[in-house]
């Protein structure tokens, strides 16, 4: 029965091999430290236990010099291991430009997951090995946490905002994927666990293995096409449209550019102000428009939230559809202010790549 | 002659009339309305330790039934809501009703009086009121927690607590709240009574460090219960009338809840440790027969700890979306609260250098202590390190760092100070077999339940976890076995504490040959506290003098 008692959980990720040197060291550290401290004492106690009732005791009250050495020391050692810490925590936060994207979304009490190909899963995740992959989430209703132990990765995955994450798995293999965010009754079946007849979870295949998977999964398009399809049915094309007389930006070669506000500040269009964007639309007014776009809040929901991002990220020059006559705008839009957009062409950012100029 | 006994103080001209032979606290008045209106702060600590003992073993009946559930992967004993509703009941009475209270208002309205030469507490009538409010809250939310329960876990995480629970969460909170005005009335009494009622002779650096772990304690009672007060009335708007703070949906920002709440229940943590530390810096002197190292170095780590303590409270965030700076600098901020941590354990360390050591009980529980606090401080160094801190993060790693922090630090330390100060409060000795067959029965049951939970945690084991993959077993069959042992040394104590106060031999006045204030008056001690007001001549730990060697 022993036999079969994990003690040290699978290291299946770059990150957790970092994570785990990490943690010997402060075994090590700590261990070193206790055995020390608990040496002392029983030493102490066994050295100085007290022989007759009335035995006499020196004086001491101190040593400034012992003081200081044990008030200093400590903090070398505890440099070590914040920049230790501090440098895993600061490359897990920044994904390398290479990574495969994976789109996460945690409800109670399941984690739906959706691949650029537009491949849907729950509770699974299907990705190959050694490749980086990067996973944007976010959550329908409380906070949840994405946990991998066998990558060392956790995140918790909050409502009303994107989080991002990325780990490079190394191993072929099926790994638990657990909620580490408490929220509510299912929190525990929240998870997905490998098993002899379930295969759930987080599973690395080999890369072409991963490939057929891909190939085998039913998808009505990939994520941006999907997407494209959000664009008519929210009539978002009647204003972000490439015709000459459109009432919005162009969205096209949008996405990581720096963006200039009517408040006179800029802003870079991440995922996190394309999301904010869309659900309030006045928040961040682009210089030379008018905050005429209505709010899709409680319309689009966060998958097709998802989808709408990676539409928008997908678009190139010239790609942005025409409108045409039977789109109409969306129904409580605001009318055109009289006069129309103040908009000479020149002066209107488009999003259009021109070099440096941002 | 009683200058012989008294190193720390020559009693001066009497300042009341004698009293009658054998009167104390206890018998000086008799029946139900002799406690609930009295004003004396030893009877009020009584008060204190009778209702904070329930709670304790209400707190300990919801872990048993955790315990139990988890000894199967698949949560056969009771359903998911129920688990839910036994943890956060567990964590609720606890922390607020346990954790926190259990020192400072049962050994600390004591002696807080008693060792500085003080009659009473400042305020006297508040400090009873305070006990009303506390019983007050503590009624409002049992009564919550068992008409219907609350399954949010005691930290009432938003959006989850303010929107998606249906359970008595308003109620609950409105326990929580009202006890708070509580631990704000303690502290503030504690701190006024340490300003103004010193004992002639008594100067801040005479002062027991006992005294200056509540005082610093006290400020953080004082300085961090308004903000989880805030916290829960927002939490309480949003809940009742929508009003968005914390519910995105609604504009607002679910982790700002967070940072409220860790600003104040950090803190708290060294609500519950600062006066256990005192404790054993009490007891470590005493049965070393050593004066304390480094005594100015431990005031000032009280100190620097209820300081810093206000400034870590992020840590508890680090995989809350937060960005990677202010993470590093909470970081860097965490390590900085260990070195007092570790000042202390040192000088305690030093102080059994070339002393007298006897092991009584209470000295057992000590060490316990330090054994103990110190594991728990150093797994804090793991947590503080950013990089692991993201795999161990909400399993049950977590649960054990602060179970050996909590219970292995704060309620080892508060069974060595009970045992210590036992026969100053009753006048009684306890079992001598028993007493130390407890104190090594809760040790090793201690190490067999939280051990195992570090190792779960590291394999990643979540905590709030109702079923669990089954390979995470027979670990938890080890920590269910290990809270069993421990629960035997919960209990036992609870018998022979009360056996002995019919069946134990008189103590006397100071059985330990302790050099404190508090044991130059009678067991137990009169109303009055002492007979003439001390006139304090020396530091508090002169074990090492000719006539302090002699005591008896």
């Amino acid at each position: 029965m022993f036999a079969e008692v994990p003690l040290f959980p699978e290291q299946a990720s770059t990150t957790a091999q970092r994570v785990d040197l990490l943690f010997f060291f402060l075994c090590t550290v700590c261990g070193t430290m206790s055995i020390l401290i608990a040496g002392l004492v029983l030493y102490f106690a066994f050295k100085y236990h007290r022989r007759a009732e009335d035995a006499r005791t020196p004086r001491i009250t101190g040593n400034n010099r012992l003081e200081w050495f044990w008030t200093i020391a400590p903090l070398f050692v505890f440099f070590i291991m914040f920049v230790w810490g501090a440098s895993i925590y600061t490359s897990v936060a920044m994904p390398p430009p290479d990574a495969m994207e994976v789109f996460v979304v945690g409800k109670q009490w399941m984690w739906k997951i959706q691949h650029p190909g537009g491949q849907r899963e729950i509770n699974t995740l299907h990705i190959p090995v050694d490749q980086p992959v990067k996973l944007t989430l976010t959550s329908e209703d409380v906070i949840h946490d994405f946990s991998v132990p066998a990558f060392r990765t956790k995140i918790d995955v909050i409502p009303g905002r994107y989080v991002q994450t990325w780990f490079q798995p190394t191993k072929v293999g099926r790994y638990h994927l657990f909620c580490s965010q408490y929220c509510g009754t299912s929190h525990a079946k929240m998870v997905g666990i490998p098993s002899e007849d379930k295969d759930e979870g987080i599973i690395v295949m080999e890369r072409e293995e991963f490939r057929q998977w891909l190939g085998s999964q039913a998808a009505t398009g990939s994520l941006a096409d999907q997407g494209r399809q959000l664009f008519f049915k929210f009539q978002c094309i009647t204003c972000h449209s490439a015709n000459s007389e459109a009432r919005a930006p162009v969205l096209e070669g949008l996405y990581g550019r720096t963006v200039p506000l009517k408040n006179g500040r800029n802003v870079v269009a991440d995922d996190a102000y394309l999301r904010e964007s869309i659900l309030y639309p006045e928040a961040k007014v682009v210089q030379g428009w008018e905050p005429i776009m209505p709010t899709f809040k409680g319309q689009a929901d966060e998958e097709e939230l998802l989808k709408l991002l990676a539409f928008i990220k997908s678009l190139k020059p010239g790609q942005t559809p025409v409108r045409n006559e039977d789109a109409l705008p969306p129904l409580d839009a605001p009318k055109v202010p009289s006069g129309g957009n103040p908009r000479p062409r020149e002066s209107v950012p488009t999003y259009r790549p021109q070099g440096k100029s941002n | 002659m009683t200058s012989a006994i008294t190193t720390g103080f020559i009693p001066q001209a009497k300042a009341r009339p004698p009293r009658i032979p054998g009167e104390n606290y206890l018998n000086v008045a008799f029946g139900v309305k002799s406690w609930l209106f009295t004003t004396d702060h030893k009877r009020i600590a009584i008060l204190y330790l009778v209702t904070v003992t329930i709670l304790f073993f209400l707190g300990g009946a919801a872990a048993t039934v955790i315990r139990l559930n988890l000894m199967t992967p698949y949560g056969e004993l009771v359903p998911a809501d129920t688990y839910n509703k036994l943890f956060t009941a567990h964590g609720i009475i606890m922390v607020w009703f346990f954790l926190v209270p259990v020192v400072p208002t049962v050994l600390g309205n004591f002696l807080v009086p008693m060792m500085i030469g003080a009659r009473d507490l400042a305020f006297p009538r508040i400090n009873l009121l305070s006990w009303y409010v506390f019983t007050t809250g503590a009624v409002i939310t049992l009564w919550a927690l068992l008409a219907g329960g609350v399954d949010t876990g005691w930290t009432f995480y938003t959006p989850f607590s303010s929107k998606y629970a249906r359970t008595n969460v308003l109620p609950t909170m409105i326990g929580i709240f009202i006890s708070g005005f509580s631990s704000i009335m303690t502290g503030l009494n504690f701190i006024a009574t340490m300003h103004t009622m010193r004992a002639p002779g008594m100067t801040w650096r005479r002062m027991p460090l006992f005294m200056w772990a509540h005082y610093a304690a006290s400020v953080i009672l004082v300085l961090a219960t308004p903000v989880l007060a805030m916290a829960l009335i927002l939490v309480g708007v949003e809940r009742a009338w929508g009003i968005g703070i914390f519910d995105p949906e609604l504009g607002g920002d679910p982790v700002l809840f967070q940072h409220l709440f860790w600003f104040y229940s950090h803190p708290v943590v060294y609500i519950m440790l600062l006066p256990a530390m005192g404790i054993v810096s009490e007891i470590v002197t005493c049965f070393a027969r050593k004066h304390i190292f480094g005594y100015v170095f431990i005031l000032w780590s009280s100190i620097g700890i209820a300081v810093l303590g206000f400034l870590v409270w992020a840590h508890h965030m680090f995989v809350a979306g937060q960005s990677v700076y202010s993470a590093m600098i909470f970081s860097a901020l965490s390590y900085m609260v260990a070195v007092p941590s570790a000042i202390k354990v040192f000088n305690w360390t030093a102080t059994l250098y070339k002393g007298s050591i006897a092991f009584d009980t209470p000295m057992l529980f000590a060490l316990g202590f330090i054994a103990l606090f110190t594991m728990g401080g150093l797994t804090g160094l793991f947590l503080a390190a950013l990089g692991v801190d993201m795999h161990v993060h909400d399993t049950y790693f977590i649960i054990a760092h602060f179970h050996f922090i909590m219970v292995g630090g704060a309620v080892m330390g508060y069974m060595a100070g009970l045992h210590f100060w036992w026969p100053k409060m009753t006048g009684r000795m306890y079992s001598e077999f028993l007493r130390k067959l407890a104190a090594l029965i809760i040790f090793i049951g201690f190490i067999l339940t939280f051990l195992p939970q570090f190792v779960l945690g590291y394999l990643g084991m979540p905590r709030r976890y109702h079923v669990y993959p089954p390979e995470f077993q027979v670990l938890n069959v080890m920590s269910s076995a290990g809270a069993s042992i421990l629960a035997v040394g919960y209990v036992l104590p609870l018998f022979y504490l009360f056996w002995s106060l019919y069946g134990g031999k008189p103590s006397g006045p100071n059985p330990w040959g302790a050099t404190g204030l508090e044991w130059q008056t009678p067991s137990p001690p009169p109303t009055h506290n002492f007979d003439e007001t001390p006139l304090v001549i020396s530091g508090p730990y002169e074990y090492s003098t000719e006539e302090g060697a002699l005591v008896h």
